[in-house]
């Protein structure tokens, strides 16, 4: 007899568990290792909490009430409620303070779309360490969790969360037509952005190539001096900031499989300066992301600068699955 | 002894840059376009029943163009060319609208029986229009942002039927000469989005194939541009 469950929610059987297990103990090593000290936090937490994280894809998917009328919600990830603990109990803890997580979170899905309502988050908080160095330890310990999932083809791209708002804060553009065209930014709809800025009185034919032209500017160093070229203060600060962080994955040594992408815009509300996202070859979605959340901390009155990344756990195991068959296939 | 390959279903970023063309309406002008820009299309053109075919460095997959979207966002396909109004109707499909190609054009438009005052009467006197569409999403969007209330009524054939024996007051429907409008004694009343043929790339391979996206798209900027 069949007891349906919701769609994008599904049972794990022990092949796939023993693998998956692997995966996370792999993953939360390289944390430990790394002196990113483990924590759990509760699924449901109170509604206002979470909601200080802003933005849309942060917001809970799932509200309801507690026996004395609160409004409670589901996590949508992990990084709101670690800002709500890292104030709660570490406010006066010596900084920087390196947290790590292995924890289910729950969004609204799409029908027939295979989204998942609840899924698996791998990932890092390291709090109080300024970009850019605070950045490049994300990343190398972002790296170090791809090679331990055996996803060597792995690609970081490093964008910045400022640039096109500075930039359209430059260009003049009030508050409404930019949400619109950040919109448009976000989902890289270079034809609606194009549409979107000509609309806009006092918006030359040139500043609207400058937008389109940034937005697909992406790759190695050289990205920076093209996007240089293109001008304004807005670039300027942005590609000087971007250019702290990849100095800094140089240092480290770890810049060999960053991508900068200027286009980089991530949907969640507290991101501020620089943002990342996970691609491997094998896969047509992106596996995680992260970057910098400066502000955030603030939220819950403690001011101080933050960084991380959550990888999808599920998604690295389609992927790490996707290159092992590549492996056999090619040897 | 058999050697296991990787299943097809998932994106790989490797080999030739994969383009999905649309069969259907845009079908001609995308491989005249091809041809502009140096891609042998004369296989698909010939009566072959493949759907993939290898021309000079790219593999082009033929598919009806609502599936386009499908296969773009999944990386299946790296690249894309579909109507706006496909991904306006898909528009929850994560891909990337790089470039607009200009032909194909047409436009979505509301219609109703020519000289019947159904639609306003409706409107009017039941607060309500019943519209049938084989666009329900983008009539949704467009009467919810012009404050009026419809019931869309979704259905996959030749829409032109409906409003003449009485399934619905109007129709939402995708418009290019106007002569099947004509034909069925139909008139325009609104027009609500104007639609061409444009270039999609998966998000990932955006990325991940930077350099041959980009590539691709430059010669299609300077074809559609000439």
């Amino acid at each position: 007899m069949i007891h349906p469950i919701p769609p994008g929610t599904r049972d794990v059987l022990p092949d796939e568990m023993r693998e998956l297990r692997r995966l996370h103990r792999a993953l939360i090593e390289v944390f430990e290792e790394r002196g990113y000290g483990e924590v759990a936090t509760p699924a449901i937490e109170y509604d206002e909490v979470l909601g200080r994280g802003g933005g849309r894809a942060a917001e809970s998917a799932y509200r309801f009430f507690g026996e004395s009328g609160d409004l409670l919600a589901l996590r949508s990830d992990m990084t709101v409620p670690i800002a709500r603990l890292v104030s709660s109990r570490f406010a006066d803890a010596e900084m920087p303070l390196r947290l790590c997580y292995l924890a289910s979170a729950y969004r609204g899905v799409r029908p027939q779309r295979g989204q998942m309502r609840e899924f698996v988050q791998a990932g890092v908080e390291l709090i109080g360490a300024p970009a850019p160095d605070g950045t490049a330890e994300v990343v190398e310990v972002l790296e170090a969790a791809l090679d331990a999932a055996g996803l060597n083809r792995a690609v970081i791209g490093l964008g910045d969360s400022d640039l096109f708002r500075q930039l359209l804060i430059e260009m003049g553009v009030g508050d409404e037509a930019r949400d619109s065209l950040l919109e448009r930014l976000a989902m890289h709809d270079l034809v609606g952005l194009e549409a979107g800025l000509s609309e806009i009185e006092g918006i030359g034919e040139e500043q609207c190539a400058t937008c389109v032209a940034l937005s697909q500017l992406r790759g190695g160093r050289e990205v920076l001096e093209q996007a240089r070229a293109l001008g304004g203060g807005a670039v300027e600060r942005a590609t000087a900031r971007l250019q702290e962080t990849y100095d800094a994955l140089e240092r480290r040594g770890v810049a060999d499989r960053v991508r900068i992408d200027l286009g980089l815009l991530r949907d969640l509300g507290y991101y501020s300066g620089a943002i990342l996202e996970v691609y491997d070859p094998a896969l047509g979605h992106v596996i995680g992301g992260g970057g910098r959340y400066d502000a955030l901390l603030k939220r819950f009155g403690v001011d101080l600068p933050a960084a991380g990344f959550a990888l999808y756990v599920e998604r690295v195991h389609v992927a790490q699955m996707e290159e092992e068959a590549r492996g056999r296939a090619g040897s | 002894m058999s050697v296991e390959v990787a299943g097809l279903g998932r994106a790989k970023a490797e080999g030739p840059l994969k383009l999905a063309v649309p069969r259907g309406a845009l079908f001609g002008e995308t491989l005249d376009l091809l041809d502009a820009i140096g891609i042998d299309t004369s296989a698909p053109r010939g009566d072959s029943r493949s759907l993939i075919f290898e021309a000079n460095g790219i593999t082009l997959v033929t598919m009806r163009p609502s599936d386009v979207p499908t296969y773009v966002e999944a990386g299946a396909a790296d690249v894309g060319i579909t109507g706006k109004d496909v991904l306006l109707e898909q528009s929850d499909r994560v891909v990337y609208e790089l470039l607009d190609l200009g032909f194909g054009r047409c436009r979505m438009v509301l219609a109703g029986r020519r000289g019947d005052r159904r639609l306003g009467e409706s409107q009017r006197r039941l607060g309500m229009m019943r519209i049938a569409t084989k666009y329900p999403r983008i009539a949704e969007r467009h009467f919810e942002a012009t404050g009026r209330q419809v019931e869309v009524i979704e259905v996959k054939g030749s829409v032109e039927l409906a409003p003449l024996i009485g399934l619905g007051d109007g129709i939402v429907d995708l418009v290019a000469t106007g002569r099947t409008l004509e034909e069925n004694d139909l008139e325009v009343r609104e027009e609500i989005v104007e639609c061409t043929a444009r270039f999609v790339a998966n998000r990932v391979a955006h990325k991940l194939r930077a350099s041959e996206v980009d590539a691709l798209m430059e010669k299609l900027r300077e074809a559609t541009a000439r």
